[in-house]
């Protein structure tokens, strides 16, 4: 599914250089995690990914489906199944929520060549789907994120990724900011949409995440790198140890 | 000295040709006051301090310039509000193609009709309020409408209107010139909504004087363009009174000058005064001015101003905008924000926010800004998969918003809403 080989990325403004050659490789229907200290350069991989400005690439290759994603339009590459679930959710006032949901959902139909949802079938299905992430109605309507909490902002995000139902979901962080039951309703809404064509990249500071959506999968990344891959017990042992022992037995 | 006789000139050859037209005495008397303050006042140059950033020469030439015809391919604005239509052709009413003013079940006049009138309601207000909209600042181009006025109508609104009235513009005249004075009186209790749309000269003068009586309501809707090459200038005077409201929202696109002047003052206790405004512009000849000036002369009163524009490849846009709280008028809430969408670094905003206040115990605030697209909402929505345009698009609507919500009624709001996002979609 997602095949990163060798990414080197530095920023564009100056002259720093942040992912040192990064190799991943996801298999469709898998959950990995990936696990840093504060600037690993974890969240620059999920916005180079998805094609935020600001970045170059020096260095490597990241292919979706065998697509090369680094030479897309942000557009293009969530037409193609990628999605970025922000860790500071962007509010957009004067956009109604269900305005933005339809005009996403078919910019990508389109892109794809498919027909747009009619209003009626796009209404059933964002209605159904809200629910389970105890969206209500009023949320729908209102502008964007805007005077939502931290946890409306991310259960918005899930929402989002659930109606354009992307191949390569990426979370970056979702879990900051929430408390245990928003996290839990987060953690269920990502477990819903886990199927055999669909793969998760799971970016978290913490454990905790982790308890509730159980990863395949869990990296470690310090210093622009992956530096050591494992299980699931992998997180706990960072979760016990931190990230101390585990740098100085790498380094 | 030179300034000075540089207006004096400037005046004297605007008013060598002119003949003002005859009606009853106090139509006379009004227009030979009108001229007399224009000689008083002398029209204004880019030299005046109120004409900094917008050069009134081609609105005091004695000639029009010429504006070449527009052909829109949109269907008329509103088409499908049920209204009593007034059409004015080149700043001329044009009875065939109105509405029978008699079956309106409003009172409805034409201008000159009111002003052969020897005792006509209307006395009280034509030249009235324009001459009081002079002070503190002189409104020269405003007085020159008074004295000079060629056309319009006079609306007296005694009950609930049940309809809107629209006020339909046609430009087919390359140099026309047209000078249009319009008048309503909202009697106590009274509402009505009232509506302008379309290209109306070459080059034009518009004045409204509006009194809205106690417990009375003026909604007022307009839409310029999309003609470019027009001049225009526009004034708005209003008198509102103890618990009334008064209601204007204004969309413009294009127009190489545009000079929208609304003076309001609140006289009367817990009035309403909420003046707004959106324009788009593309290009090194589009030039769009708003003035306001909002008095408050009473207590608890309200005053909004909300203006945004979006320019673009050069455009100017200019905002000036003052609040005075008179001495005792306690309670007043004055809100003011002016904020400008640069899509390059050509365009350029001009703003003049001003609060001058005289009472203790008030709350008024301004605010005036200008930017760009918001980069990250910007990949917020691409990275969602919608496509750089129309993401661009989406966040000029957002940036829009505040000011569209000055429209009440819905129906109206989606109507301007469809032309704003044709026009967008045009200007990629």
């Amino acid at each position: 599914m997602l095949e990163i080989k060798g990414l080197e990325v530095k920023l564009e403004e100056e002259d720093k250089q942040i992912l040192k050659g990064v190799d991943l490789s996801i298999a469709p229907g898998t959950v990995h995690a990936i696990m840093g200290p504060n600037g690993s350069g974890k969240s620059t991989l999920s916005y180079v990914l998805s094609g935020k400005d600001g970045y170059e690439v020096t260095g490597g290759s990241a292919t979706l489906d065998g697509e090369d994603l680094l030479d897309m339009e942000p557009e293009e590459r969530a037409a193609l199944g990628l999605f970025l679930a922000f860790q500071y959710p962007v509010e957009i006032p004067g956009v109604g929520n269900m305005t933005f949901l339809r005009t996403a959902v078919n910019a990508q139909r389109k892109a794809r060549g498919e027909d747009e949802l009619s209003a009626a079938d796009f209404l059933k299905e964002v209605r159904e789907k809200a629910k389970s992430l105890k969206i209500d109605a009023e949320m729908l309507k209102r502008p964007v994120n805007v005077g939502f909490s931290g946890g409306e902002k991310k259960r918005n995000e899930i929402l989002q990724m659930a109606m354009l139902e992307p191949k390569m979901c990426i979370l970056d962080e979702t879990d900051s900011g929430l408390d245990v039951d928003a996290m839990k309703l987060v953690a269920d809404g990502v477990n819903a949409l886990r199927s055999e064509g669909r793969s998760f990249l799971v970016i978290t500071h913490y454990q905790r995440l982790l308890d509730h959506i159980q990863p395949d999968i869990v990296h470690i990344m310090a210093n622009g790198r992956i530096i050591k891959s494992g299980g699931p017990e992998l997180a706990l042992e960072v979760e016990n140890n931190g990230y101390a022992d585990i740098l100085s037995e790498v380094a | 000295m030179a300034l000075a006789q540089l207006k004096i000139d400037t005046t004297e050859a605007r008013l060598a040709d002119v003949d003002l037209p005859q009606g009853a005495a106090w139509g006379n008397a009004a227009r030979a006051d009108a001229l007399a303050r224009v000689r008083l006042m002398a029209l204004p140059t880019k030299r005046d301090e109120y004409w900094k950033y917008t050069d009134p020469t081609s609105l005091t030439a004695v000639d029009a310039p010429e504006a070449a015809l527009f052909a829109s391919d949109e269907a008329p604005l509103f088409d499908a509000v049920d209204r009593v239509k007034i059409v004015f052709v080149d700043g001329v009413f044009d009875a065939d193609a109105s509405d029978d003013l008699e079956a309106t079940g409003l009172e409805i006049e034409r201008l000159s009709d009111a002003m052969a009138t020897d005792i006509h309601w209307a006395k009280d207000i034509y030249g009235v309020l324009e001459a009081h909209g002079q002070k503190p600042v002189a409104r020269p181009l405003a007085a020159l409408n008074t004295a000079l006025a060629t056309d319009g109508v006079v609306i007296r609104v005694t009950g609930k209107a049940t309809k809107p009235v629209n006020f339909i513009y046609l430009h087919n005249d390359t140099t026309s010139d047209a000078i249009l004075h319009n008048v309503v009186k909202v009697e106590a209790g009274a509402e009505m909504t009232l509506l302008e749309t379309g290209p109306a000269a070459a080059r034009f003068s518009k004045l409204l004087e509006v009194e809205v009586a106690e417990g009375g309501k003026f909604n007022h809707v307009r839409a310029q363009g999309r003609d470019h090459e027009r001049r225009a200038v526009t004034h708005c005077f209003a008198r509102i009174a103890a618990d009334s409201v008064f209601k204007s929202f204004t969309l413009t696109f294009n127009g190489v000058l545009t000079r929208n002047e609304c003076v309001l003052e609140l006289v009367g206790d817990d009035a309403v005064a909420h003046v707004a405004g959106v324009c788009v512009g593309d290009g090194k000849d589009f030039h769009h001015d708003d003035t306001v000036f909002i008095t408050h002369d009473a207590l608890n009163g309200e005053s909004r101003q909300v203006f945004k524009k979006v320019l673009r490849n050069g455009a100017t846009g200019v905002f000036q905008g003052k609040i005075l709280v008179k001495e005792g008028a306690q309670k007043t809430d004055g809100y003011q924000i002016s904020q400008s969408l640069l899509l390059d670094d050509d365009s350029q905003f001009l703003a003049k926010p001003e609060l001058e206040i005289y009472a203790d115990d008030v709350a008024c605030s301004h605010g005036s800004t200008s930017g760009a697209i918001d980069e990250t909402a910007l990949f917020y929505l691409r990275s969602r998969g919608v496509p750089h345009d129309e993401a661009r698009n989406l966040l000029t609507l957002s940036f829009l918003a505040e000011a569209l919500e000055e429209i009440e009624d819905e129906t109206l709001a989606e109507d301007l809403r469809d032309r704003l996002e044709g026009w967008l979609a045009r200007h990629r």
